[in-house]
């Protein structure tokens, strides 16, 4: 067998590995998640009761699923003026200097720091921040989940973004230039209709991420099973349900929490969707 | 990069080989028998801290995982431990579900106290329906004046009550609403009692930790935390009224007198609102369970004989000793000798082991 042969076993192996884990977490959550179903039908997706006292079984996902969209979208508009403005930083004005060098590393280091250092230090520093500005009593709710979310995702848009603005073809900026355009007319109106789509591509990334985050959530939104009334009250997340509730579930209610991570599974899913369509129409 | 990894073989082979040689050293006394157990969590300090000392002066290996009460009752269900543990009896019906008998044996006992955190307050004392009022928001200030008549000469500030409980499926809770469920019948019939609640107030938070942290963090808030946590934390709690119309504080003598009324003999019973005069009203046991016939799945006599035998040495002054040092109440004497006539019962191939 010669190199080109094994090469070619090796990557069809990894690959049918990938479909085969795919394929086998799907369907170990449909097959899951089959009583839940059977017993709400699909009022389990638009129900807001979440009742796990026994005789009175019921439950819904509408509270979860109007969580995690708050949150990763609210962590998704808090984030975009910080990364996008950091990396256009790196990757057009600080292009190759040694600050930019020393931002991209940091920007890369908050990525590795594990969710629950992000909780802990959302439930020390960040609640007591909250409770100080009078934004409510406690401190705890979507917004200060959505914040720290926030935080932990700026390291994939941004380092993302940064490859995508910097790899723009100087040839084109030189001509923006010839033509006497200023450094923000040729951002503008160069680099950025470009870079566009790569831009959205790696918000999208960063909002997949946002959507299954779970410790620092849990630490910081409260868990109630209940739909938020405003940003600054309490909610919980798909996510952060699954994860409070799983160690003692039995029967209905863990299948009830394995369709939740279907669910989960599917807007992620659609997301991505969405995320490819938006940059096949921009291109 | 060859020759380093025989070295590493080589090594890792010779560190096992140490590894095993010491084993038999320190088994020397008790063969080389390994218990192995799963369940709750409220006791597992406890349990680590007893089989620990245990296998220091016999030699037989204990493992026990914290995996949850239900947990260990499933594990127990597919028989891949030697004993499970629970803070919650098993049902008749979870009886019936086991492939065999089952014994109950309690091992000591914990509350559930609340904790609450109003800066220079020292000291509350609640009833029953100022319970029912806050923790089912129908009091939502710390000034209520229903608080501040059940407690004159507290300066209640005026604030709104945060109610923090459980976000996770946990015993305590269960103890919690299966007091609440006996002292309010508007809460018996609205919420009921459960490892998890549709809470109608409050914000959750993840463990004993989680609601003690929340607790210490926020001003004007009060939940309910497990009493061996939180006796080690500084944390301000309430005393309760009990069913002699007594307030009662928390402490390891109030929460084992509420072991020291009737208890039925195997043992399955809610000590919550009990009618002895000096309890605290939310105190609760927490139970090993095990196979009545231990010949299972091939088990050995040995291996039963091993396991009975530090069952039995848990119920001894010895072990029931260690839990007022690390924050848990030992059972009365009646409790003791009632877990003992439950041992007696369990047998090999139909003869009784102890």
């Amino acid at each position: 067998m010669n190199g080109e042969k094994i090469t070619r076993i090796i990557l069809i192996f990894a690959a049918a590995i990938i479909v085969l884990i795919a394929g086998g977490m799907a369907w170990s959550l449909l097959s899951g998640s089959i009583p839940a179903f059977k017993e709400f039908g699909l009022k389990f997706i638009i129900s807001t009761d979440w009742n796990p006292t026994e005789g009175k079984e019921v439950y819904g996902a509408l509270p979860f699923i109007a969580g995690t969209l708050l949150t990763s979208i609210l962590a998704l508009i808090i984030c975009f003026p910080m990364a996008f403005s950091t990396s256009l930083f790196l990757g057009e004005y600080f292009k190759g200097k040694r600050v930019a060098g020393i931002l991209g590393t940091l920007v890369d280091l908050l990525a590795g720091i594990p969710s629950i250092v992000y909780g802990l230090w959302g439930f020390y520093v960040l609640k007591p921040f909250i409770v100080h500005l009078g934004l409510n009593q406690n401190g705890l709710g979507i917004f200060t989940a959505s914040l720290i979310l926030a935080i932990m995702i700026i390291p994939y848009a941004t380092s993302l973004s940064t490859e995508i603005i910097s790899m723009v073809p100087r040839e084109l900026k030189e001509a923006a230039y010839s033509l006497g355009a200023t450094r923000r007319e040729m951002i503008m109106n160069v680099t950025l209709p470009n870079a566009s789509s790569g831009i959205v591509a790696s918000y999208v990334l960063s909002l997949g991420r946002a959507l299954g985050e779970t410790m620092a959530v849990t630490m910081l939104i409260g868990n109630t099973n209940v739909i938020p009334k405003g940003i600054f009250s309490t909610g919980n997340t798909m996510a952060s349900v699954i994860a409070n509730q799983f160690g003692e579930a039995e029967g209905l209610k863990l299948s009830s929490l394995i369709a939740i991570g279907l669910l989960l599974f599917l807007i992620t899913a659609l997301i991505n969707y969405i995320g490819k369509w938006v940059m096949k129409k921009l291109y | 990069m060859k020759k380093y990894l025989i070295i590493l073989v080589v090594a890792a082979i010779a560190f096992t080989g140490c590894n095993q040689s010491s084993k038999k050293k320190s088994g020397s006394t008790g063969s080389d028998i390994t218990l192995t157990a799963a369940g709750a969590t409220f006791p597992m300090p406890f349990y680590n801290q007893i089989f620990s000392e245990y296998q220091k002066e016999t030699g037989v290996q204990i493992t026990y995982g914290g995996i949850g009460s239900g947990g260990g009752i499933r594990s127990l269900k597919d028989k891949v431990v030697d004993f499970g543990a629970t803070d919650a009896y098993l049902s008749d019906k979870q009886e019936e579900e086991m492939p065999a008998p089952i014994v109950h044996m309690p091992t000591c006992m914990g509350a559930v106290v609340i904790a609450y955190n109003l800066p220079g307050i020292d000291s509350i004392k609640l009833d029953s329906s100022l319970m029912e009022g806050i923790f089912m928001g129908k009091i939502t200030k710390w000034n209520d004046p229903l608080l501040q008549a059940n407690n004159p000469g507290v300066d209640f500030p005026d604030m709104d009550i945060s109610v923090v409980h459980r976000s996770d499926g946990s015993g305590t809770t269960f103890i919690f609403s299966d007091y609440m469920s006996k002292v309010s019948p508007s809460w018996n019939e609205q919420i009921g009692r459960g490892k998890s609640l549709n809470w109608p107030v409050g914000m959750g938070a993840k463990g004993n930790p989680g609601v003690a942290g929340t607790i210490g963090q926020t001003i004007g808030s009060i939940g309910y935390i497990g009493s061996e946590y939180a006796f080690a934390q500084d944390i301000s709690f309430a005393n309760l009224k009990n069913s002699s119309g007594k307030y009662i504080k928390p402490t390891a003598e109030s929460i084992s007198a509420a072991a020291k009324g009737e208890i039925p003999s195997d043992t399955r019973v809610m000590l919550t609102n009990s009618n002895d005069p000096q309890a605290y009203p939310i105190s609760g046991f927490t139970w090993i369970i095990l196979y009545k016939e231990q010949n299972y799945n091939g088990r050995s006599k040995e291996q039963a004989m091993a396991t009975l035998k530090l069952l039995n040495w848990v119920l001894s002054p010895e072990a029931q000793k260690v839990t007022t040092k690390i924050h848990y109440s030992p059972l009365p004497q009646k409790a003791v000798e009632l877990a003992k006539e439950n041992l007696k019962s369990v047998t090999y191939d139909g003869k009784p082991l102890l």
